[in-house]
């Protein structure tokens, strides 16, 4: 089954991703970042969704709900203002809820 | 450690050395699942960081790229640029089993395959650094896909992962140890309703020799 990829950010950061196919949905008012992603994942017609760093921390209830599923998958990227280091942060922590202790990042 | 609440006898015990049984054999599969697990997530999330580094560090280039592109071009002329995308990117979807978790697995389905296609708006008006931004983005797709099927895979396992080890420890440290404790408990009430009753028995005998004969077995 073909599915299609999302992006979702403020105007600047997403705006070449919808040269290249992806579907973009612009937020430039973070408060509204959580309903915007339950608007895009109500027809579960998109297998990833990309976000920006900074929304993708505000939305944390709102990605509660896929956590255990396979898709969509939500997946944090830099986007213009720099990269926060969210989604090394984000990595760091399964690392740390599997094993028990953060080994591969300690360093 | 606490003992369960059960009826010391011999039928209680053969049930809980059943029990016993079972609980060791799945301790030790659930084990082999854990590490089995483990060692699939650490080769995962390794290739996660890699990925991610790449990624992280060409979308940067790709935003370096675009700020160029603005600062040379009007904003409305940037923006119709971006506004028609000739090709639709989809992603073709299945799952993969790894030890009894469903991970993700995607395949890109790109709508062209002619190589200029990528760029949405004619040559004319844009500026040469839009081209280079959109060529970047474009070529880090494929690696930007791969991120999303990794890192939601090692989001699943290390849920997996948690829940694996909990049981795996709720059985080494709790389960076994009060089935062993309990098992324990009721052979050591049986001896000693078996020892109550032998003397029991030898007293009573000897009662009633020293009633019939006068006589004692025993001296004391």
């Amino acid at each position: 089954m073909a599915k299609g990829i999302a992006v979702i950010g403020d105007g600047e950061s997403i705006k070449g991703f919808g040269a290249v196919g992806l579907e973009t949905f612009v937020c430039n008012v973070p408060e509204e970042a959580p309903q915007l992603l339950k608007t895009v994942t109500e027809g579960d017609s998109y297998a990833v969704i990309y976000m920006t760093e900074e929304l993708f921390a505000l939305t944390e209830k709102e990605r509660e709900r896929f956590a255990e599923r396979a898709f969509p998958a939500v997946i944090p990227l830099p986007g213009v203002k720099g990269n926060t280091g969210a989604g090394m942060r984000r990595l760091s922590g399964f690392v740390e809820k599997a094993v028990g202790s953060d080994i591969l990042f300690k360093n | 450690m606490d003992i369960m609440n059960v009826n010391p006898t011999r039928m209680q015990m053969t049930k809980l050395k059943r029990q016993l049984q079972t609980a060791k054999r799945g301790h030790k599969m659930l084990k082999d699942k854990r590490d089995e697990l483990m060692r699939r997530f650490i080769e995962l999330v390794q290739e996660n960081k890699r990925l991610r580094e790449k990624v992280e560090a060409e979308l940067e280039i790709c935003n370096a790229h675009f700020v160029n592109a603005s600062a040379v071009m009007n904003k409305k002329s940037l923006d119709s640029a971006m506004m028609s995308s000739k090709q639709q990117t989809g992603i073709e979807i299945g799952t993969r089993n790894i030890m009894s978790v469903d991970v993700p697995v995607f395949t890109a389905v790109s709508g062209s395959s002619d190589k200029g296609d990528i760029y949405p708006y004619g040559f004319a008006f844009t500026s040469f650094e839009l081209d280079d931004a959109v060529e970047a983005l474009e070529q880090l797709l494929p690696d930007m896909i791969r991120l999303a099927e990794i890192e939601k895979s090692c989001e699943l396992m290390s849920a997996e992962i948690e829940r694996t080890r909990r049981r795996v420890n709720s059985l080494e440290h709790v389960m076994i140890p009060r089935y062993e404790a309990t098992i324990k408990y009721i052979s050591m009430k049986l001896e000693e309703n078996d020892r109550s009753s032998r003397t029991r028995l030898m007293k009573v005998k000897d009662m009633l020799l020293e009633k019939a004969h006068h006589y004692s077995e025993h001296n004391y």
